[in-house]
């Protein structure tokens, strides 16, 4: 049964059409990668589907319910997450304080939303942040954080925007085990990356978007070798 | 949902996890207790000449305190506060003269009416998407309204205002005591005290972190599952009723409330000015910018009234407050960008 169901989602800036007809279903449990250019609109894709953006046209089926139109909040309190790709701490909080924020969902009193969040910053690697405010963390520091706020929300879902980059490789390897871990938990994750190593180690099905549209679908291999993703994306040298 | 992300890892949990949240909180009533406890024992030590002083610094208290909660911790700043300290003030008045309702029961229905109205007034402001000054300038114009509202609205006696009348004996129900009983200055600073325990209450309770969260980054907390306007909104109900408390003693104390009194723009400043000496968002600076703002307002008052030979000059001159107040502030926001309780806090924790 697919978990999320994109019809014909299109979203325009203006004279910009930076989301065109978009249809995609993605069945529970997949790994869902998504790579493209610059400015393809691959986070417009994202904050369509969560509720940040509302689309031009089209619609968003999440868990067999119409979810097109809803708050940001009422499309992730149904379990349906994403990331920032421009980190957004709340600086006036330690790291602690940022993910128990999320934690808060399921536990109402401090005490347990902060156990909750200790536990999942420790799996994202922060704990020798855990005290420290969130302002004055490094890059890769913020993109763990952003990932642990959402993981602390136990999405079934989880949309992540570049949550690699600015990670240098030996950074990086921690977390493709640890997004590894969510999906085999039972998490179904839609991944945009521009790191083509973890995007063919990690995505069970890639969507390559182009100026706002699909450009191809279907298995890392395959879509690799499409001349049409290495003129438009990868390059020749790939 | 299943037991998803539980790792097995996770069980496990890092041995020193500090309890800072309720530790906090309880450190925080301790302070307030011993506050209370030193200032109850304020006036056995000043001179009698000193109440008005202090309970004008303590009404400021409880303006400051209120206003911080909307503009520190939710991030909303209100340039218009005299919206609701007026509405407490003239809630009191008329519901005392027009019914003889006790004005303990009235403050709480000004409370009330104020938090009403400030939702209202945040709502409006909120959903068309008003923020930072265009947000402070809203506020600003609905308060000019109220003050508008309260020159021409004969129910309260239009520009006149409303005198409460003198009662021939002490009462408590009606809060009124002999002139310079301690009474005067024991109420306002246990609704101080009370206003200061609900702001440690929010601020360390779930409701008050989701409104820090969303001061910090409105976006990332939608998206974190947090319904923004329902928190904000919260928030402000909070504030203006606390600010509507001053407003309603204020009238009892002076026996007197005025359109000028309760909605003219400088009582807004009067609630904003001592929380941005004393510390914007945070529990104490409110109080110290109040302990300065007070005294300092008597002290400019007394020179204007009664100046030394080399001031002459400044014999009746109106609007110097307000000029010592910008020239404070000017220097605070340049030497102390957090107020004054504010950037010591954050000296000490480095
Ligand atoms: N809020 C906005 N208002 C106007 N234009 C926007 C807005 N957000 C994105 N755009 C434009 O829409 C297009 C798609 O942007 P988007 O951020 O979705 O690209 P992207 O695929 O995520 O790129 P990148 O790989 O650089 O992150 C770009 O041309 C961008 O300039
Ligand atoms: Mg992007």
């Amino acid at each position: 049964m697919s978990i999320l169901k994109l019809e014909g989602l299109s979203k325009s800036f203006g004279g910009l059409r930076a989301l065109r007809d978009v249809t995609v279903e993605i069945p529970e449990r997949e790994f869902f990668g998504i790579i493209g250019p610059n400015g393809a609109g691959k986070t417009t894709l994202f904050s369509v589907i969560a509720g940040q953006l509302g689309p031009t046209s089209g619609r968003v089926v999440f868990d067999g319910q119409d979810i097109t139109g809803w708050s940001a909040d009422k499309v992730a309190g149904a379990g349906l997450v994403r990331t920032f790709q421009l980190m957004r701490p709340f600086e006036s909080m330690t790291v602690l304080d940022n993910v128990s924020i999320a934690s808060h969902r399921r536990f109402r009193s401090t005490a347990k939303s902060r156990d909750h969040a200790a536990e999942v910053i420790e799996r994202v690697g922060l704990s020798q942040y855990l005290n420290k405010m969130s302002g004055t963390l490094p890059t890769a520091g913020l993109k763990r954080l952003e990932l642990a706020r959402a993981l602390a929300l136990e999405p079934k879902i989880l949309l992540l925007d570049e949550v690699l980059a600015g990670l240098v490789p030996t950074e990086r390897a921690p977390i493709i085990d640890l997004l590894r871990d969510i999906h085999r938990d039972g998490v179904t994750v839609m991944f945009v990356e521009h790191i083509m190593a973890a995007v063919m180690a990690l995505s069970e099905r890639l969507l390559v978007m182009h100026e706002g549209a699909e450009l191809t679908l279907g298995v890392p291999e395959d879509v690799v070798q499409d001349p049409r993703v290495v003129e438009a994306y990868l390059g020749e040298d790939f | 949902m299943s037991a998803t992300t539980e790792s097995p890892r996770g069980t496990k949990l890092p041995s020193a996890l500090p309890q800072r949240t309720h530790d906090g909180a309880r450190r925080q009533y301790i302070y307030l207790a011993v506050g209370l406890v030193v200032l109850f024992f304020l006036p056995f030590v000043l001179p009698e000449s000193s109440q008005p002083v202090l309970v004008r610094t303590l009404i400021y208290g409880i303006m400051a305190v209120g206003w911080n909660l909307m503009s520190g911790y939710g991030g909303m700043f209100s340039f218009g506060h005299a919206a609701f300290f007026g509405v407490g003030a003239y809630t009191d008045a008329v519901l005392l003269t027009n019914f003889g309702i006790s004005p303990w029961i009235a403050m709480i229905i000004g409370a009330v009416f104020s938090a009403g109205v400030g939702v209202l007034i945040a709502y409006l402001c909120l959903r068309y998407k008003l923020a930072g000054s265009y947000f402070a300038l809203a506020t600003f114009a609905f308060a000019q309204m109220f003050l508008l509202l309260a020159q021409n609205l004969e129910l309260v006696n239009r520009t006149e205002g409303i005198n409460i009348p003198l009662l021939p004996e002490d009462s408590w129900a009606m809060l009124q005591f002999g002139q310079d009983s301690f009474n005067y200055y024991w109420i306002p600073l246990l609704l101080l005290a009370a206003a200061v325990a609900v702001t440690i209450a929010f601020v360390y309770s779930r409701p008050g972190r989701y409104t820090q969260a969303i001061r910090d980054d409105p976006v990332a907390a939608e998206s974190l599952g947090i319904p923004i306007m329902k928190y904000r909104l919260i928030t402000v109900a909070l504030s203006c009723a606390i600010t509507s408390i001053a407003g309603s003693y204020y009238t009892q104390y002076y026996l007197f409330v005025g359109p000028e009194q309760a909605f003219s723009m400088h009582v807004s400043t009067d609630a904003i000015v001592p929380a941005v000496i004393g510390g914007v968002g945070t529990i104490w600076g409110p109080l110290i910018g109040a302990a300065v703002v007070g005294p300092l307002s008597e002290l400019v008052a007394a020179v204007v009234r009664n100046p030394p030979p080399f001031l002459e000059f400044l014999q009746g001159v109106s609007g110097l407050d307000v000029a010592i107040y910008a020239v404070l502030l000017i220097v605070i926001v340049v030497f102390l960008p957090k107020g004054i309780y504010g950037t010591i806090r954050e000296r000490l924790r480095k």
